[in-house]
């Protein structure tokens, strides 16, 4: 049994057109090397379930670090700064995979980093990050918790904040994906799953996608009707064996 | 469902949030995940005043079910307030609501 210990914290990290934001990180005591991870907050916000999870990560052995995709919208509470964000239509696109790469950077030049790092989202944040795994270069595996709007369906949701819908640059995808779904979310419906599929199968990549009947949306938050324990508990050991086959195993102090 | 679709409405009036009573000019109303209550899906306001900045807000999140409620009552408590405000006043005793509904006090009594 290694020896257990984790620091959480606030971090700055360089973001998109280097600007410098906030970011919570979590990481293993010790020296390593330890595989990191961009852990990209939903929409509602950079929350303490969102945090919760990068300390999970951490307490599987990964650097997990995750930025505050609406830094540039504060200060203040990250429920406030959410709302006025919404309330502008989202954070572009673009702005976002600046920061994606800003906070693959940051783990990279961590001394006890071991180089490898992947990209992780739930909800919006899955969206965001499979679209990081197609157009910001170096992520080495790609964890896609029920992401929506990958495939747009009506052209209405395009607009100068989101240009293109991510399915577009699938053929750039440039690691292996791990995806969960439930197969009564509305967002992704089980239609854009399956098309999502056809299409990675068609370009000959990698990946694995797991999907559960009687499951919705973020099944994982506890704090929603939606909560499926099982199903999370299932997808969690799915997305740890995932990550330790490409991202090269983390210690796993509680896997046992 | 992670929707990016917001209806905003301009209005006039104040909110109590915080650091007390604001001047508020502009509702922000959106069905999605909610930040507190523990449903998939809220109905959510967010009052503001957008011309300050919009950086304070006095927000609710409500089931599906409790705002069609509650556009239910607020509509009905409109339809008696004004009738009762609209009846000629038994005994005037102060001023009349102008258009903003500003008023140093009423001049009927509201039915319970």
């Amino acid at each position: 049994m290694p020896y257990e210990g984790m620091i959480a914290e606030t971090v700055a990290f360089h973001g998109h057109n280097s600007d410098i934001g906030e970011a919570y990180f979590a990481r293993p005591l010790g020296a390593g090397p330890f595989p990191g991870v961009v852990l990209i907050h939903h929409m509602p916000g950079w929350d303490e379930w969102t945090k919760e999870q990068a300390r999970k990560l951490a307490h599987h052995g990964y650097a997990a670090i995750c930025p505050h995709l609406y830094f540039r919208d504060g200060p203040g509470s990250p429920d406030d700064i959410g709302a006025r964000v919404r309330a502008a239509g989202g954070v572009p696109d673009a702005q976002v995979m600046g920061d994606a790469a800003g906070s693959q950077a940051f783990l990279r030049a961590q001394a006890y980093s071991s180089g490898r790092v992947a990209v992780m989202g739930f909800c919006s944040g899955g969206r965001h990050a499979f679209l990081a795994a197609c157009t910001v270069p170096g992520f080495d595996a790609l964890v896609d918790c029920w992401g929506g709007n990958v495939i747009v369906d009506d052209p209405k949701q395009l607009n100068d904040k989101r240009p293109a819908a991510p399915i577009d640059y699938a053929d750039k995808l440039q690691c292996p994906i791990i995806g969960l779904f439930g197969n009564d979310d509305g967002n992704p419906t089980t239609d854009q799953v399956n098309r999502t599929d056809a299409v990675l199968k068609k370009l000959g990549k990698s990946y694995e996608f797991h999907r559960y009947d009687g499951v919705g949306h973020a099944f994982f938050n506890y704090e929603r009707p939606g909560f499926k324990p099982e199903p999370m508990l299932e997808g969690w050991k799915k997305v740890f064996s995932f990550l330790n086959s490409h991202l090269g195993a983390a210690f796993a102090a509680a896997a046992e | 469902m992670c929707s990016y679709i917001v209806e905003k409405t301009a209005l006039f009036g104040s909110a109590k949030g915080p650091n007390g009573w604001m001047r508020i000019d502009t509702a922000c109303v959106y069905f999605d995940h909610p930040y507190h209550t523990p449903l998939d899906h809220a109905l959510a306001i967010d009052f503001i005043n957008e011309a300050e900045g919009g950086r304070e807000r006095v927000a609710v999140e409500l089931s599906a079910e409790s705002a069609r409620a509650l556009v239910e009552k607020i509509l009905a408590a409109l339809a008696t307030g004004e009738a009762a405000h609209a009846a000629p006043p038994a005994h005037h005793h102060g001023q009349q609501h102008d258009h903003h509904g500003h008023t140093a006090r009423a001049a009927t009594e509201i039915p319970a």
